[in-house]
């Protein structure tokens, strides 16, 4: 009946937050994103092959732009990137600096180079595009100025990062221009309607039914599904490798086989 | 095949913006695994000593 003094003690303090914590502590979270990292990595491969298949064979040509607006397929989905990325990276960033958790700056500090990158090729898709459709490879479109603004807040906190010495202090920061920044997001969404200039207008994300041809929605939609998968593949990638660099002087590193 | 290639005319934009997608997601990927693999090999070095 009666319980080892040790054993008792031991366990008598877990409460939630401790609960909370182990399940972000470093070895857990380190291999949580190992085992994850080939299904997201093949889901990527899949959804990459039958969305490019979808969208480059089976899709039809558009009767205004012809095939010119088979970019689509890849700058939609990259511009859908970059708001979702920016909100993990803020979420991220909070949990960080409200609950002290180290993981929390690593995933931010992760989202915010792979959200740059989307927000870059949705910035270089689009002027690819807008040659052909508008006569012009750039124009001071409200889409376009928001969409480059949110550029240069991830290149802002990356800056930033990069500049403070202590992780601490950098994660801190860097969440607070983060959570500032989010006030970015909802113009770009709006900015089609509030100025209604140069860009079109929502083709999916609005209310009603999508105004766009289902063999054009469904190779759109897996292309969306491709992209976040990639975007989980390279997150857990450089979230181990974040742990690792922070941690490199802990047990359970030294017991990590140099294989994987 | 050619039809194709060549988008009915927009053929250079199409596919530029498609290859510049490929390069950086796919470089993205590629960074991902090295920066990795490198971390975790000067780690297990790090672990038997200076014996390099």
């Amino acid at each position: 009946m009666s319980l080892p003094r040790s054993d008792q003690s031991g366990h008598s303090d877990i409460s939630l937050g401790t609960a909370f914590h182990r399940l972000g502590s470093p070895p857990s979270v380190y291999r949580l994103a190992t085992q994850l990292t080939p299904w997201f990595a093949w889901a990527a491969v899949a959804c990459f092959g039958i969305g490019l298949y979808g969208a480059l064979v089976v899709a039809p040509p558009d009767y205004q732009q012809g095939h010119a607006y088979r970019i689509i397929f890849v700058h939609v989905p990259a511009a859908w990137l970059s708001m979702a990325v920016y909100v993990v990276f803020a979420i991220a960033g909070a949990v960080g600096l409200i609950w002290h958790i180290k993981v929390g700056f690593i995933v931010a500090r992760t989202s915010a180079l792979i959200g740059a990158t989307y927000t870059f090729l949705a910035l270089a898709t689009g002027s690819i595009w807008g040659k052909p459709m508008w006569g012009a490879w750039w124009v001071w479109d409200a889409r376009l100025t928001s969409e480059l603004v949110l550029l240069l807040l991830y290149l802002g906190y990356l800056a930033l990062d990069s500049a403070i010495d202590d992780r601490r202090t950098a994660g801190r920061a860097g969440a607070v221009l983060a959570l500032v920044g989010l006030v970015n997001l909802p113009i770009i969404h709006y900015s089609v309607e509030w100025w209604n200039t140069l860009h079109q207008g929502a083709t999916v994300t609005k209310l009603g039914a999508p105004s766009i041809h289902i063999d054009m929605l469904v190779p759109l939609l897996i292309m969306g599904i491709a992209f976040k998968m990639h975007y989980l593949t390279v997150l857990m990638l450089g979230v181990r490798a974040g742990l690792l660099k922070q941690e490199k002087r802990a047990s359970w590193v030294k017991t990590l086989s140099p294989a994987r | 095949m050619r039809e194709f290639f060549a988008m009915g005319g927009y053929g250079a934009y199409v596919w530029s913006a498609y290859f510049l997608c490929v390069v950086v997601l796919g470089g993205t990927v590629a960074f991902s695994i090295t920066n990795l693999r490198t971390l975790l090999r000067t780690l297990s070095n790090s672990q038997q000593g200076p014996s390099d």
